[in-house]
C-alpha cells in the first residue's frame, strides 16, 4: 500500500460515517508495550531493531483488522510521506526521530495504527471520532489480547507493562480527546482550566501533542498517570475531566452569547468571508478560521453537515497534504495560494449564515 | 539573605522556580534559566512535569551514577542523561532509583490493571524448564539417575505445551 492510498482513503478521522459532535472532535487510546528479551528502542542495537520489526510484524499478521491495512518501514518514506502520516495522528512526532528498524500498521479505515520501535517496541492506538472510549478499549483491548498470544511481554506484577520511559509503567495506557475549545480561548480562560486539570494528573497539550501549539482552539487532553489505577479507572476519570470541559465550554459560549454577541457573530461572518473568498491562507489562519466556522455549526449559524467537512479540512489543509495534493514541489506561499483555492472550493455551496437564532435582534 | 538555590540538573545557581501540586504533594523543582528553557519550563504547552521530575530526581542519586544493568549495561548516568531506561531488567536494577520516582508521578505504586496471563504463563514455564534443566545437569553429575530420567520426563512434556508459540 502506498501513502496515496492512505491519502485517498475513507479514512475514520476525515471520512468517519457518524454524526460529529460538538466539542469533542475524536477520542484515542494507546498501549505501550514491550518484549521482554530485548532492550527498549532506544538503547537496542539496530540489529535488535530489526529483530523486533520483524517479529512484531510477523504477530500482527494476526490481527484482523490490520490485515487489509498498510504497512511502511520509516526508512523507506521520504520526509513528505512521514509528514502525511504525522497529519493524520497515524504516527507521532517521536517515530519521525527514530533509529532505523522503525515500523508502521495502519489499518484499512486508519482507526488503528501500531507503531513499532518508536519509544517503546510497540505503541497501538486506536481512535474515533467524537466520545468513544468504551468502543475503543474494547477494539484495543483486544487486539493487545491477540499480541500476546505471539509475543513475551515485559510484565511484572508489582510495576505492570514495563516501559522505556517510567512515565508510562503499568497499563501503558494514555487515553486521549481532541478536544475543540473557542469559548474558553475567547474568554482566555485556558490558562486557568489547564492549572486545574493538570493537578489531576491530566495533560493539555496542542493539537500534534507534546510541543505543538493549540491551532484552531484543539487541545489534546490526556491521563498523565499509569500505575496503580485500573485501566477502566483511568478512562473513567479522564471521560469525567472530558465531561466537565464540554459543560464549562458550553457555559463559555452561552456567556459569550449573551453579552458580547456582535462580536461573536462578527468573528464567525469573518471566518465566513475569508474561507470562501480568500486567495492566500497560512495553515494557522486556516486552522483558526475553519475553528470559528466549526463553531458556528455548534451554534447551528451553519448546518450541521459541514462539521463533518470542516474536521477533515482541519486534516487536509496541513502543509503536508497541500504540498501532496500539488503533486510538485512548491514553496510556502504557493501552498498558501493552493490551500486558499481547497478552502473556496470546499466551501463554495456553504450557504449563507443565520444568525437568527443567536442573534435576532441586530 | 536565604542560601541560593542550586539547579537540579546542572548545579548552576537556579533562577526558575517550579511549583506544582499533583496528586495532592508539591513537587518543587528549581533550575537554572538554561535548562528551564531545554526542559520545556518555557513553553507551557510542551512542559511535561513528569519528565522534568524523572530528571531531576535521578540528578538527586549522584553517588549511583556508576551502577550498570546486568543485563544491557545501561548506567544510571545513561538513565539520568535521557530519563528512560534500557531494558525492562533495568527496572529491577535501579530500583531504588525509580520507586520514589514512581510515587511522585503515579496515583499508585501497584499495577492495578489488565495482566497478560498467556504471555506469564508461557514465560513462567520457560523459567520452570530452565530451573528443571540444572537440575537434570546436577543428578546426571551426581549420577541420581532415576531422578535424572524422571526431570527428562518432565521437561519433554513442558516443552512440548511451551511450543505453542510466543517469541521475543
Amino acid at each position: 500500500m502506498s501513502i496515496a492510498a492512505i491519502v485517498n482513503a475513507k479514512a475514520e478521522l476525515t471520512h468517519g460515517r457518524r454524526p460529529k459532535a460538538p466539542v469533542v472532535l475524536s477520542t484515542r487510546i494507546r498501549l505501550a508495550r514491550n518484549l521482554e528479551a530485548y532492550p527498549f528502542p532506544g538503547w537496542a542495537k539496530e540489529s535488535q531493531r530489526r529483530e523486533i520489526l520483524s517479529t512484531c510484524m510477523e504477530a500482527l499478521e494476526s490481527v484482523e483488522p490490520l490485515q487489509q491495512g498498510s504497512v511502511f518501514q520509516l526508512e523507506k518514506l521520504n520526509k513528505l510521506e512521514k509528514q502525511i502520516l504525522t497529519e493524520r495522528h497515524l504516527i507521532s512526532r517521536e517515530l519521525l526521530d527514530a533509529k532505523d528498524g522503525a515500523g508502521v500498521v495502519i489499518s484499512g479505515n486508519q482507526g488503528c495504527s501500531v507503531m513499532i520501535n518508536e519509544e517503546d517496541h510497540l505503541r497501538i492506538q486506536m481512535m474515533a471520532n467524537g466520545m468513544k472510549f468504551r468502543q475503543l478499549w474494547k477494539g484495543i483491548d483486544a487486539i493487545d489480547t491477540i499480541l500476546e498470544a505471539h509475543l513475551d511481554f515485559s510484565f511484572s506484577s508489582e510495576m505492570g507493562y514495563l516501559t522505556a520511559c517510567p512515565t508510562n509503567v503499568g497499563t501503558g495506557l494514555r487515553a486521549s480527546a481532541m478536544m475543540h475549545l473557542p469559548g474558553m480561548v475567547l474568554a482566555n480562560q485556558m490558562e486557568k482550566v489547564v492549572r486545574a486539570v493538570n493537578q489531576l494528573g491530566i495533560a493539555v497539550r496542542g493539537l500534534f501533542g507534546e510541543g505543538s501549539d493549540a491551532g484552531g482552539s484543539i487541545f489534546q487532553i490526556s491521563n498523565q498517570q499509569t500505575l496503580g489505577e485500573s485501566e477502566k479507572s483511568i478512562i473513567g476519570r479522564l471521560t469525567n475531566v472530558l465531561n466537565s470541559l464540554i459543560e464549562q465550554e458550553s457555559n463559555a459560549r452561552e456567556k459569550m452569547l449573551e453579552s458580547e454577541p456582535l462580536k461573536l457573530c462578527d468573528k464567525i461572518g469573518r471566518a465566513y468571508g475569508i474561507l470562501k473568498q480568500s486567495y492566500m491562507l497560512t495553515s494557522s489562519e486556516a486552522m483558526n478560521l475553519l475553528s470559528l466556522l466549526r463553531l458556528a455549526v455548534d451554534l447551528k449559524v451553519s448546518p450541521g453537515r459541514w462539521r463533518s467537512v470542516i474536521d477533515r479540512l482541519f486534516i487536509e489543509s496541513q502543509p503536508g497534504h497541500i504540498q501532496y495534493a500539488a503533486k510538485e514541489k512548491i514553496d510556502a506561499g504557493q501552498r498558501d495560494v493552493l490551500r486558499a483555492r481547497l478552502l473556496r472550493k470546499e466551501f463554495s455551496s456553504l450557504p449563507p449564515l443565520n444568525f437568527d437564532k443567536v442573534n435576532g435582534s441586530y | 539573605m536565604a542560601e541560593s538555590l542550586k539547579c537540579q540538573v546542572c548545579n548552576k545557581a537556579a533562577t526558575v522556580h517550579l511549583t506544582q501540586i499533583v496528586n495532592n504533594k508539591i513537587h518543587k523543582v528549581d533550575l537554572c534559566e538554561e535548562c528551564a528553557h531545554s526542559k520545556g519550563v518555557t513553553d507551557p504547552d510542551g512542559l511535561s512535569l513528569a519528565d522534568l521530575l524523572t530528571q531531576t530526581t535521578i540528578a538527586a542519586g549522584d553517588g549511583e551514577a556508576g551502577i550498570e544493568c546486568d543485563v544491557c549495561g545501561f548506567s544510571a548516568a545513561d538513565f539520568r542523561r535521557s530519563g528512560r531506561l534500557g531494558c525492562p531488567a533495568c527496572y529491577s536494577k535501579f530500583e531504588s532509583q525509580i520507586r520514589p520516582m514512581l510515587k511522585n508521578m503515579h496515583r499508585g505504586q501497584r499495577h492495578e490493571g489488565k495482566v497478560p496471563e498467556r504471555s506469564l504463563s508461557r514465560t513462567g514455564a520457560r523459567h520452570r524448564l530452565g530451573d528443571l534443566e540444572r537440575c537434570l545437569r546436577d543428578a546426571i553429575i551426581d549420577e541420581r539417575y532415576e531422578d535424572a530420567a524422571g526431570l527428562r520426563d518432565e521437561i519433554r512434556t513442558l516443552a512440548n505445551n511451551i511450543d505453542g508459540g510466543g517469541r521475543g
